[in-house]
């Protein structure tokens, strides 16, 4: 374990040195990454100047769960984005290569590609917390941080899982299905409100099909005070169970492979 | 002109040939109509009296919107054109004796009508068999019928005029990256894809309309809900020839500018 993390923290510096190289262009697509994230801001707070509240959920308390959830996306995306890229690893016959290495799979797949143009994104999720934890409401205290912190990990866990489903799919049809495009950046785009003001049944998907609800709404809820089972703040860390089913989908995959012979 | 044409039906063709993108496009569009609408839904039990549409002419916004996705989205940039400027392989097509702009103009718009061909459709069918106010309802009079199909392809020709200006941009900074991206933010935002501009706060609004964003496809789908009805129909197509004829002749102005002072450095 100490030496994987240590190979890949190498790996991070090998990614953030030969990006150094090209600054001008690192940081203009860092700034292009906070602007489109800050146009959806800006949608937000326009629509909170005219209704003031959804579902009786107040402007704060919405931010809280857009800074969740852009934050958990953002993290899975900075450190899973060589799924999301992996189609052409194994047109150009890289997953070849990499069969031959001693080294795991998944380790490598997540070797290859560390995103760190998105810091942009996540600057945005830093500014959005520290103007919605004082403003959404919720008396913090230490139990309450810890579900915070959960939510976090939660999404992160599940959104890296769906770049796995993404990237495990090509093994069968050798390219990137785009459909998986609406459970990620579907998933993060309407995350910016709590999963529950799109009505019982898209919540039911947002629990029991895709956890994205047990990592977002339920814990919030929990936050704001509209439950008090204390449970609901750890279901984040049940959401993470489906990293499961979708290890188990890019095992298969794995041993489905062949080569395209490039 | 005929050679334009001529090029126009073979990118158009061309396009035609990506159908299982398109209906991994139809699936995406679906999906992110319907969310839109629940999400509009919840704002409006919220408020009913704050919202400022019809609930009918904002489900048919949405679902037009998500249709005719590739026709009006700002960020559909042809990597191809930005490469070849980049790279300097555009030195060959200066060679032509084609006029550069017109030919660029042919293929945006070619590219941006082929797939909106192969997707719209079938979200339209489905859209107009939704129980009401959620799904595509008709146009109120024979006024916002036909003032959609003008106001639409106006939008669409404005589009074209608009990406080709930030094409004809990129010849003077080579890094086209920046000015792509704040071009597209900005314009997705201001035309209302991310919100629809009458959920703008009013004070912007009075600014906004008269932008050349809001003729983009704000005009043909919010004339089709009967949102904008009436004398402001006239006004606003008139806008959208307005900003047309600016952006093309600005476009054009900075081609022939483009051709007297290009240098193309070997390659």
């Amino acid at each position: 374990m100490g030496k994987g993390i240590k190979l890949y923290w190498k790996h991070v510096q090998i990614h953030l040195h030969s990006m150094m190289q090209y600054k001008v262009s690192f940081f203009m697509t860092a700034v292009g990454q906070f602007l489109t994230s800050f146009s959806v801001f800006l949608g937000m707070f326009f629509m909170f100047q005219r209704f003031h509240m959804v579902d009786n959920y107040t402007y704060g308390q919405c931010l809280l769960c857009y800074a969740v959830t852009l934050a958990a996306f953002t993290m899975a995306e900075v450190f899973f984005r060589g799924f999301d890229t992996f189609a052409s690893c194994i047109a150009n016959g890289e997953f070849d290569r990499m069969m031959l290495r001693p080294k795991g799979l998944i380790f490598q797949v997540i070797c290859k590609k560390v995103e760190l143009t998105k810091v942009g994104r996540l600057l945005q999720a830093v500014v959005i917390f520290c103007y919605a934890i004082p403003n959404c409401g919720v008396e913090w205290n230490g139990m309450k941080i810890m579900g915070l912190i959960f939510m976090l990990i939660g999404g992160t866990v599940v959104f890296s899982s769906l770049f796995i489903v993404h990237a495990a799919i090509c093994f069968f049809t050798l390219e990137g299905l785009e459909i998986v495009n609406i459970f990620t950046y579907g998933g993060q785009e309407f995350g910016k409100y709590p999963y529950g003001i799109y009505g019982k049944r898209v919540l039911a998907i947002c629990t029991y099909l895709i956890p994205y609800a047990l990592f977002q709404y339920y814990p919030f809820l929990y936050l704001i005070g509209h439950r008090t089972e204390i449970w609901y703040l750890f279901l984040p860390l049940v959401s993470c169970i489906f990293v499961i089913p979708c290890l188990l989908l890019w095992r298969f995959g794995v041993r489905h492979y062949k080569s395209t012979g490039s | 002109m005929k050679k334009y044409l001529a090029f126009f039906r073979m990118r158009f063709i061309h396009g035609l040939q990506y159908r299982a993108a398109a209906w991994a496009g139809i699936m995406t569009q679906f999906a992110w109509g319907f969310m839109e609408i629940l999400m509009f839904q919840a704002f409006y039990r919220a408020d009913p009296t704050s919202f400022p549409m019809d609930q009918q002419a904002l489900s048919s916004y949405i679902w037009l919107q998500q249709a005719f996705l590739t026709l009006f989205a700002s960020w559909q940039w042809e990597g191809e054109l930005f490469e070849s400027i980049t790279s300097g392989n555009v030195a060959y097509e200066l060679c032509r004796p084609v006029s550069i702009y017109n030919m660029w103009f042919a293929r945006s718009m070619a590219r941006r009508m082929s797939r909106a061909v192969l997707r719209c459709f079938p979200i339209l069918i489905v859209a107009v068999f939704l129980p009401a106010p959620y799904g595509l309802g008709l146009p109120k009079d024979v006024i916002a019928a036909v003032g959609f199909v003008t106001a639409m392809v106006l939008g669409l020709l404005l589009v074209c005029a608009f990406s080709m200006v930030i094409y004809m941009g990129t010849f003077y900074t080579i890094s086209s990256a920046g000015l792509r991206m704040v071009a597209s933010n900005v314009s997705d935002f201001l035309c209302g894809s991310i919100i629809p501009l009458p959920f703008f706060p009013d004070a912007a609004q009075t600014v906004l309309k008269i932008l050349p964003f809001a003729s983009m496809n704000n005009a043909p789908l919010r004339i089709y809900g009967g949102d904008i009805a009436g004398n402001d129909v006239f006004f606003t197509i008139g806008l959208q020839v307005m900003w047309m004829v600016i952006f093309v002749v600005v476009g054009k102005w900075m081609e022939q500018d483009i051709k007297k002072k290009i240098v193309v450095q070997g390659g």
